[in-house]
């Protein structure tokens, strides 16, 4: 398997999630669009042109290109597992040079910028083994003012759903216009408090319009995402009727005495990619 | 309304915009963020290396790329505007700032200062960094590159018909930012 090769299908992938967002939300904030009015609407049609020249000039469509992380389902088969963390951090060096990228790597300790978007524990890599020979990578390029606005709770379980009903929604209305919106929420409710915000993020993986599979948790996600755009904050804080493209809840069982809840919020640039790695090393990016 | 106007903004149309107007603006812009709200929080006049007075301040950590010895920028739309909260009413006073581009509003005091010093806050649309990039028609300067890096240092940027920019915050004290 040549390294090289490789390196430049994961540079494809950066390139594909910096430039292009994914069909399903180009759809949801037309459909935005359609429905505001004034302020909101200009910003929209702000969004949408942007959208549209990012893909045509291949440039990346927010300047905060984020922290790069990174998705892996491993099949335990694959067999180069052993070079996948070092090629992925070349190519992340590369796209920063190539694309380029904003290096977003700062060191907490000295403030200094690292410059290649490399640094402790970055890039984020999220690994996951799975049966099979091939290799599959969903990146989640995400700005710090969507990021900033994430928010762990930890309830009491005897407040029970309402709990986190209110927990999601009052984070929501806490951010207010920062996160750009209108933004994709992700909930994740259970485990603990690792586990919580690792679930939130996950569910964003999910495409907008997309419900869970559980009937249960399904309903939960349009109940949230009525309330959410209840509050009228609007695209970008200005007012307006959608504040939320979508709401995606993943559940963990809990402890018997905790009830962690995790809001992770994401910008209406809802950046997806992924990726596919066959056994002989050819590569697909969707 | 909508409006194409020259920076820097006479007082006479920095008084009539309200909430709601739109503006596209042309010349020259200065971005600035965390840390050089910070140092500038610390800072005279005759001490900074630029004259913000005749500028727009933007709040923005742009994506430049530098060819043949020139920057340009890739993608540069607007940083959340709330983490300056804390020194804009100082800077506005201090250095004669009149037009904030930002993103997502401003707090309380940030508005006493817009009413106090006739100002105005703008909003561009969040994430539209190539939008953005398209209406800068040259970089002609960076400071504290070395010192913060690429997105804190502070960018001289001119721009051309820039926008649009909802007035969210306008000079009477009105702010679209109060529902939350």
């Amino acid at each position: 398997m040549d390294r090289k090769d490789l390196e430049a299908g994961l540079l494809q992938l950066i390139l594909k999630a910096e430039t292009e967002i994914p069909p399903d939300v180009i759809a949801a904030l037309k459909q935005a669009f359609s429905v505001e009015t004034g302020a909101a609407k200009v910003q929209l049609e702000g969004m949408l042109a942007n959208v549209e020249m990012a893909k045509k000039k291949r440039c990346p469509m927010c300047q905060d290109t984020g922290i790069l992380t990174f998705f892996v389902n491993v099949g335990t088969g694959f067999p180069a597992i052993g070079r996948l963390k070092q090629t992925i951090e070349h190519a992340v060096v590369r796209a920063t040079l190539e694309i380029p990228l904003r290096p977003n790597t700062v060191d907490p300790m000295t403030s200094t910028n690292h410059g290649d978007n490399l640094g402790s524990y970055l890039p984020h890599i999220l690994w996951d083994f799975e049966q099979g020979d091939a290799v599959h990578i969903m990146t989640l390029p995400k700005g710090s003012g969507s990021e900033n606005m994430s928010a762990l709770g930890m309830l009491s379980p005897i407040t029970g759903l309402e709990g986190v009903k209110q927990f999601v929604v009052s984070t929501v209305k806490k951010a207010g216009g920062r996160p750009c919106p209108p933004i994709v929420v992700g909930v994740g409710i259970g485990g603990n408090a690792d586990l919580v915000m690792n679930l939130g993020k996950r569910a964003l993986l999910r495409p907008v319009g997309n419900r869970h599979v559980e009937k249960l948790i399904a309903t939960l996600e349009e109940e949230l995402l009525t309330m959410i755009n209840k509050t009228g904050i609007g695209p970008m804080g200005l007012g307006g009727k959608v504040t939320a493209l979508d709401v995606h809840v993943e559940v963990a069982h809990r402890h018997p005495a905790s009830l962690p809840v995790g809001v992770v919020i994401q910008c209406w640039a809802d950046r997806r990619a992924s990726m596919i790695i066959h056994k002989d090393g050819s590569w697909e990016v969707k | 309304m909508e409006y194409y106007v020259t920076i820097p903004i006479s007082s006479d149309v920095l008084k009539k915009l309200r909430v709601n107007d739109i503006i596209y603006v042309t010349g020259n812009i200065f971005t600035a963020r965390d840390r050089a709200h910070a140092k500038m929080r610390g800072m005279k006049l005759k001490d900074l290396p630029f004259d913000p007075s005749p500028m727009a301040l933007y709040h923005c950590g742009p994506l430049m790329k530098k060819e043949n010895g020139r920057w340009t920028a890739v993608s540069a739309g607007p940083t959340t505007s709330s983490r300056m909260e804390e020194f804009e009413d100082i800077l506005l006073d201090r250095f004669n700032i009149h037009l904030i581009i930002g993103k997502g509003g401003m707090g309380e005091r940030t508005k006493k200062a817009l009413k106090k010093t006739g100002s105005v806050y703008t909003a561009f649309p969040g994430g539209a960094g190539v939008l953005a990039a398209e209406k800068i028609t040259n970089v002609s300067q960076v400071y504290w590159f070395e010192e913060f890096g690429m997105p804190e240092a502070v960018w001289i940027l001119e721009v051309k018909e820039f926008g649009p920019l909802v007035v969210a915050m306008d000079s009477i004290g009105q702010s679209l930012y109060q529902r939350s």
